[in-house]
């Protein structure tokens, strides 16, 4: 048995309660309980994480990166679409 | 065999200590060498999870290097299993699964000991060593109900491991003063639980309990089996070959 041929999977850790999980990284496991198992031991070993999801990579839909220009591009111009004319508290965290 | 006085605390703390600083060394012998990245770097964790709690055990017996790299097979006080050369992967996770799956057992218990070190020693180590008993478990399931191969060679493991899970279970006389002390959990107490455990993980990876085979004890009084002598060549050569050596 060896790794390569197994599927590829895409990992996302919750950092703390409240926040949201962000993708890390990927792993190869052969089912899907093996890849939070590996993904634990390779992505939370320094306490980076209270909670894991593993997604099979070939599960995700990705935007076409040679349609990027029709996509993004248009954003560019639209300034007041940011919400930037307004003052922030320091008390508020995580904006 | 000659009376030696021991104190039954300190031949624990080696029993216990021993245990995981010989297994820890034998996984961490997989870096570099894993069947898959994932797996190279999920058993240097348990490792050093093992090595971590050697660390504790032995330095609460005493000064903890001297005690891991200036011993000799004869004073070693870790069970058998654990020193059983890792094979192949499958052989390894079945020795994590054997020992892990008691060392869980009695962690469990080990928390209501008299002695305030060993709990909240147990109450450390049991989330670590929960985990490696449930990756142990998976990998078994996956190995066992997998390919021809791969069911093979689990068989294979848990045959090589099986002969050496009675000692687990030894009680000799200064583990009863042990226990009698209440520092220590009588194993006898979880056998039957460890039995089905371990039929209940078997039968999810469509394996037979292995043949009962003539056990072999005697790691607990030092007499151990020649791959311990190896181990410890290659894990006490630095120290003893540059003593002052800092690192």
């Amino acid at each position: 048995m060896s790794g390569h041929d197994w599927p590829l999977w895409e990992v996302f850790v919750r950092s703390k309660g409240g926040l949201s999980h962000r993708h890390v990284g990927s792993v190869h496991a052969p089912d899907a309980q093996l890849a939070l198992a590996h993904a634990r031991d390779t992505y939370t070993r320094r306490q980076e994480g209270v909670s894991l999801w593993v997604v099979r990579s070939a599960d995700i839909v990705a935007s076409d990166p040679d349609q990027a220009g029709e996509l993004f591009e248009p954003a560019e111009s639209k300034i007041y679409r940011h919400p930037t004319f307004y003052d922030i508290p320091d008390e508020v965290k995580h904006i | 065999m000659a009376t030696v006085a021991v104190d039954p605390r300190h031949d624990y703390l080696l029993r216990l200590g021993d245990d995981a600083l010989v297994l820890g060394q034998r996984l961490g012998e997989w870096c570099g060498h894993g069947p898959a990245l994932e797996v190279d770097i999920s058993l240097a964790n348990l490792a050093l999870d093992l090595v971590g709690q050697a660390t504790l055990l032995l330095n609460e017996a005493g000064d903890g290097d001297r005690l891991a790299f200036h011993r000799d097979v004869l004073d070693f006080r870790n069970c058998l299993m654990v020193e059983q050369p890792n094979g192949d992967f499958a052989q390894t996770i079945a020795r994590h699964l054997l020992y892990t799956t008691w060392q869980h057992m009695l962690l469990d218990r080990l928390r209501q000991s008299s002695d305030r070190f060993l709990v909240e020693f147990a109450h450390k180590a049991v989330k670590e060593v929960a985990y490696h008993r449930e990756l142990a478990a998976e990998w078994t399931i996956r190995l066992g109900d997998g390919t021809e191969e791969s069911t093979r060679r689990m068989v294979d493991g848990l045959d090589w491991c099986w002969r050496f899970v009675p000692e687990l279970f030894e009680v000799d006389d200064a583990l009863q003063a042990a226990i009698d002390g209440g520092i220590a959990p009588d194993p006898r107490e979880f056998e039957e639980e460890y039995r089905s455990a371990f039929s209940a993980v078997l039968a999810e990876a469509k394996l037979e309990t292995p043949a009962d085979q003539r056990p072999i004890l005697g790691g607990r009084r030092g007499h151990h089996s020649e791959h311990l002598g190896h181990l410890l060549a290659v894990m006490q050569f630095l120290p003893r070959t540059y003593p002052d050596a800092k690192w």
